[in-house]
């Protein structure tokens, strides 16, 4: 492969020689390595679920799945224990649901208001800053909820508990607006402009073609940051493990309640020596809580793409 | 739609007609007026947010700048809130930041440059990116599960226990699908343009991935992969279920040893101080530490905004 120098005949052997061979190796390196990072994420997966059967089975063996699925008490670490995860589950759906039921409007009318009605410049500054919001780290809004928002939410509701599953609820919808907000306006941005000039056309206002036009078009997207603003809440840990107390009861949103992140939390604190049932039960927790997100992270899977097939 | 249809009718019949007032009926004041509200509405919902930001921005530094002082910052944990501090649980916090951001950038950008740049369009590339996405969306409490089963108590090779590095594994593991995927999204902003005329010139794609593709990809990039990384700094359940310690009556060594030692980091000192019994560590030190995190969250943040900007410039 070495080439001729041109006039003159003299050979510079550094010059025009290009080494193809070294080239191919580092190719073929560079490739193989990356892939394998690559492949790292599957092997993520691979060992979050190993690691969570592993347990899990261990734990079985002492107590019976139907004990543990469908059981009304959750007392581990007792002498008498026993391993009923409703109450943590139902910890877990009473957070959930309040933390719905402010994120879920309040994240698409803002989605809304983002796509259709900001001017560009403010748009250009108010999406960022709701990212703030998702990146305020998760204590700091325990820490509010049970500072602040409880000694509020007292002097509404006489009564409440100092750790309660409203105020932790609350704050944890404020987290998820931004998850929703921002999911919400990629779909809605992405509604073809002629669908809201056919709109126009017809007569409609812009309330209108939002909220009728708009919004249907989008739904699946829209459906998508549903989901995955719910599957936050599930997983969410420090708001309701700082704010929402700990007692594994069925009790309303003003009393406390435990949910399945704030039992791992709290057993974790404490010194848990490995191979104890004690030990074991975060793992089945944890694959509980996992089985949850996932289905819903993959609901949310198909709603996205869904709705990039149609626009 | 029917009352869109109504109106265009009422409005198309011209003047002069005198309208029938039986047949049409034209609700056009009403739906303005349902239109204004429901701007009102829109907008309070965009800046429900924002408000509830500056009260958390606003609550937390009164409760917590009174307290920052020097011996706040200098201070190890203690029983005593008088001497009790954040030095320890800062210094672990910097050190696992540092630590993971070793780990997770190489590994990030390697797995994004192959996914864009290298990898054809099959089964095996699908299902990685299935597993990106849905590893982004994991509770980062399960991570901590998984630190806990694999690294700290070992589940095929022996464990390391609670150690530095088990912590700074834990968080790598969380935060680098997000580092893959901010990287994939600057790498994709690059015009194709770019990747062609290094390859025309006889280059490998290796070499204009390398000379042409990252470097205009970096700013892009590198803002994603500092926001991923602050996250980490804030990051306390998957710590705490790895055994970071909660009590930091110690600092770990700014040495290759300390990866090896027991460590405490800033947002699990929060915790354990709103949790104490005396009044004076959640009402006093807790609001302090957050202000320090925060402060620490701001700088980071605005190196990644001077980073960018500077980048930016040069080219």
């Amino acid at each position: 492969m070495s080439v001729q120098a041109g006039r003159g005949g003299e050979r510079d052997p550094n010059l025009w020689r290009r080494n193809v061979r070294a080239s191919k190796l580092r190719e073929r390196g560079v490739t193989t390595l990356f892939a394998a990072f690559a492949y790292l994420s599957i092997l993520t997966t691979f060992g979050i679920v190993l690691v969570l059967i592993f347990e899990t089975i261990n734990f079985f063996r002492q107590v019976p799945i139907f004990d543990y699925l469908f059981g009304t008490t959750w007392r581990p670490g007792f002498a008498r224990a026993e391993f009923g995860v409703l109450p943590l589950i139902y910890g877990t759906l009473l957070t959930t649901a309040i933390a719905a039921a402010v994120a879920l409007p309040i994240g698409l009318l803002a989605a809304i208001y983002l796509s259709e009605y900001a001017p560009t410049g403010l748009r250009r500054w108010l999406k960022p800053a709701l990212e703030i919001l998702a990146g305020v780290p998760t204590v700091v809004y325990g820490y509010f909820a049970l500072t602040f928002l409880t000694p509020l939410l007292g002097n509404v509701f006489t009564g409440i508990s100092t750790f309660n599953a409203l105020s932790a609820g609350l704050i944890m919808g404020v987290m998820i607006i931004p998850t929703v907000a921002s999911v919400s306006e990629d779909a809605i941005y992405a509604v073809p402009r002629g669908l809201r000039e056919g709109g126009y056309a017809l007569g409609a206002t812009k309330r209108e073609v939002a909220t009728r036009i708009v919004v249907p078009a989008a739904l699946s997207g829209i459906a998508a940051s549903f989901v995955l603003g719910i599957s936050r809440a599930v997983g969410e840990t420090m708001i309701v493990a700082i704010a929402a107390g700990n007692l594994a009861q069925f009790g309303g949103p003003l009393e406390s309640v435990q949910t399945m992140t704030a039992y791992i939390v709290a057993v974790s604190t404490g010194e848990t020596a490995a191979g104890t049932i004690t030990y074991q039960t975060i793992f089945v927790v944890g694959a509980t809580l996992f089985v949850m997100t996932l289905i819903l992270n993959i609901l949310s899977i198909i709603f996205v793409r869904r709705f990039r097939e149609t626009y | 739609m029917s009352e869109s249809q109504t109106e265009v009718a009422t409005r198309g019949s011209g003047p002069g007609e005198p309208e029938d007032k039986t047949a049409f009926k034209n609700t056009s004041n009403n739906r303005n007026l349902t239109d204004k509200l429901f701007t009102v509405l829109v907008t309070a919902a965009a800046f429900f947010g924002i408000v509830v930001l500056a009260v958390l921005l606003v609550d937390v530094f009164r409760d917590g700048l009174p307290f920052v002082d020097g011996q706040f910052l200098t201070s190890l944990s203690s029983i005593t809130p008088e001497n009790a501090g954040v030095y320890g649980a800062l210094v672990g916090s910097i050190l696992l930041i540092v630590l993971t951001a070793l780990i997770t950038v190489p590994i990030g950008v390697g797995a994004a440059i192959y996914l864009e740049e290298y990898a054809g369009d099959n089964f095996f590339t699908r299902a990685v990116e299935v597993t990106i996405s849905n590893l982004a969306a994991v509770p980062s409490i399960i991570y901590g599960i998984l630190g806990l089963g694999l690294f700290v108590n070992g589940l095929i090779v022996p464990g390391m226990g609670p150690i530095l590095l088990a912590g700074a594994l834990t968080l790598s593991l969380l935060v680098l699908p997000v580092i893959i995927i901010a990287t994939r999204e600057a790498l994709r902003a690059v015009p194709g343009s770019v990747r062609e005329g290094g390859i025309a010139l006889g280059a490998t794609r290796w070499e204009v991935t390398r000379d042409h593709v990252l470097p205009s990809a970096l700013p892009g990039a590198l803002t994603g992969m500092i926001l991923a990384l602050s996250r980490a700094l804030g990051e306390t359940a998957p710590l705490i279920v790895v055994g970071a310690v909660t009590f930091a009556t110690f600092a770990p060594p700014i040495s290759p040893e300390a990866l090896f030692g027991r460590y405490g980091a800033l947002p699990i000192q929060i915790y354990d101080y709103i949790q104490r019994f005396r009044p004076e560590f959640k009402d006093e030190l807790a609001p302090a530490g957050i202000v320090v995190m925060m402060v620490v969250l701001l700088l980071v943040n605005s190196v990644a905004i001077v980073l960018r900007n500077r980048w930016q410039a040069r080219r």
